[in-house]
């Protein structure tokens, strides 16, 4: 064994763990994800034709896509140290940071979105298409819109998946990170934004049959969340000494309860059996608890895994007095 | 592309600390911030124990990810070198770097908001010194050239002695050497 003592050595941020991103970046991640689902299931919902039976989804859920993402982006934006230079995301792009893809992919993002929003408008908000249809070139913007509604649709389809396993993938190319470095993080991440999504719609639906689509749709996106959860730990437990380490901080360590507790638990399987419940139609006074529940196991997902993996490591400097060395020695 | 590597003796170091202050006078490091440190490891079980100090830094990877993650090309090497450094002017001090080092060897420089770290003194370089840390070394433990030459000393003293780098599995290639 080995103990080291290190002088001089406290950097902010830094030591004795790193602790350089927190709530901030968390919200980020869950809203950006949760963009990432809003933009699927709009288009989804278009290009299966169903206006009738998931009016929100299909015409109003699209314009909540650039509000739930400026969120984010403020908060990302809060960020920042050196916040007056954040226009330099923008005067290069890195092709192996995944960071400058994400940023790239976000000034994507809103046009497309825009355009989403543009060609469900008439539809979705009757009161708000008045001032384009005012002027001849807005009609003629939104006509062209509705004409290409499809093909529009089609085209958020894969930026909203980019969008959200971005998200993921930004966290697992960190190597010096070993809680994150596993490819799973981009697929689970983009599951559990869909999963977000959906459990909005089925919060702000007014149908009773729409509500119930994106339950059923939100149970089956629970369950693949749990498996991706399983085989992220897998992952890990049967990885590199460092990762197994890593794994410790869920697995008895000091963000036990936050994993399994409150993100398995609360944010998982809570929520599955109330929705498994609702849809075997046994009557609930609280049926909007599942969905408030997805929402917080989406966002504690994020949170959980910024804690735990800024703090994995390759380098520890355990510098303070250790009682239990002592015990050792006597060994 | 020349090599800059630092070689450091843990058998004559005695952790003075002396190239710690070094660097903060140099660099003008603000208060309560260090790019360089002593850690002093000690191992065995008592009484066999060995003690070994080491002035540890950012390595100045041949591999570096933290400049890969960089967003923002802020991170950059310096003139075809290994040398790591941070250019101000473009960083975001979105922390990306930070993370992507496996030795923790970057920080945040207060209260600016850039992010900063060892530039192996490339401004003393420049002119053919050594780095602040290694000029101050009372004990003459550290050892600063190009591995790319053969006949430097750093080359020599890595051919004629048993050395170590720290976490060599990380795959970032430090080019921090250690005497053992
Ligand atoms: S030690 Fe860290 S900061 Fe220095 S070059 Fe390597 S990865 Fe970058
Ligand atoms: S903090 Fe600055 S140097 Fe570090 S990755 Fe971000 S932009 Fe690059």
């Amino acid at each position: 064994m080995e103990e080291l003592l290190v002088t001089a050595r406290s950097n902010a941020l830094i030591d004795p763990g790193l602790h350089i991103w927190t709530w901030e970046v968390a919200m980020y991640l869950f809203l950006g994800g949760m963009t990432a689902g809003i933009m699927v299931f709009a288009a989804a919902m278009t290009l299966l034709n169903k206006d009738e039976e998931a009016p929100l989804a299909t015409t109003q859920l699209a314009l909540l896509g650039p509000v739930v993402l400026s969120l984010g982006m403020t908060t990302l934006f809060l960020d920042l140290e050196h916040k007056l230079f954040v226009y330099r995301f923008y005067t290069a792009f890195m092709p192996l940071s995944p960071m400058s893809w994400g940023s790239w992919v976000l000034v994507f993002i809103y046009p497309v979105s825009l355009l989403q929003i543009l060609s469900t408008l008439r539809n979705g908000y009757p009161r708000l298409a008045v001032y384009p249809d005012r002027s001849a070139l807005g009609r003629r913007v939104l006509d062209w819109c509705e004409s290409n509604r499809r093909s529009i649709a089609m085209a958020a389809i894969p930026f909203g998946v980019a969008l959200g396993i971005y998200t993921g993938i930004l966290l697992s190319a960190f190597s010096a990170r070993p809680f994150w470095n596993t490819g799973i993080l981009g697929p689970l991440f983009l599951v559990s934004g869909l999963s977000t999504a959906a459990a909005l719609v089925a919060l702000a639906a007014r149908r009773h049959g729409e509500r119930l689509m994106f339950t059923r749709i939100d149970l089956v996106l629970i369950l693949v969340e749990l498996a991706l959860v399983a085989l992220f730990l897998i992952n890990l437990s049967t990885g590199s000494g460092v990762q197994i380490e890593a794994l410790e901080s869920i697995m008895g360590g000091p963000y036990t309860l936050l994993f399994w507790g409150l993100f398995i638990g609360a944010g998982l399987l809570v929520p599955l059996l109330l929705e498994v419940l609702e849809l075997r139609g046994v009557s609930m006074k609280v049926v909007l608890l599942a969905p408030v529940l997805v929402l917080l196991g989406g966002y504690l997902l994020r949170q959980v895994m910024l804690d735990v993996g800024q703090e994995s490591t390759w380098t520890q400097y355990p510098s303070q007095y250790n009682a239990e060395l002592l015990d050792r020695l006597h060994r | 592309m020349t090599r800059f590597a630092m070689v450091i003796d843990t058998r004559t170091c005695i952790g003075c600390g002396d190239c710690v202050v070094a660097c903060k006078t140099e660099n003008k490091v603000p208060a309560g911030l260090n790019r360089d440190w002593i850690v002093e490891a000690t191992s065995g079980t008592y009484p066999n124990l060995k003690t070994e100090f080491r002035s540890e830094r950012c390595n100045h990877c041949s591999n570096p990810t933290c400049v890969t993650l960089c967003p923002t090309g802020a991170s950059h090497l310096w003139q075809d070198s290994n040398i790591v450094l941070v250019d101000a002017d473009k960083c975001t001090g979105c922390k990306a770097c930070i993370a992507a080092c496996p030795y923790d060897a970057r920080l945040v420089m207060h209260p600016d908001g850039y992010v900063d770290k060892c530039t192996f003194c490339h401004h003393r370089v420049e002119k053919g010194l050594d780095p602040a840390c290694v000029s101050s070394c009372p004990t003459r433990c550290m050892h600063f050239g190009d591995l790319d030459d053969p006949g430097s000393e750093v080359s020599r003293l890595l051919a004629t002695r048993s050395w170590k780098v720290l976490s060599p599995e990380t795959g970032n290639e430090p080019n921090v050497y250690y005497l053992t």
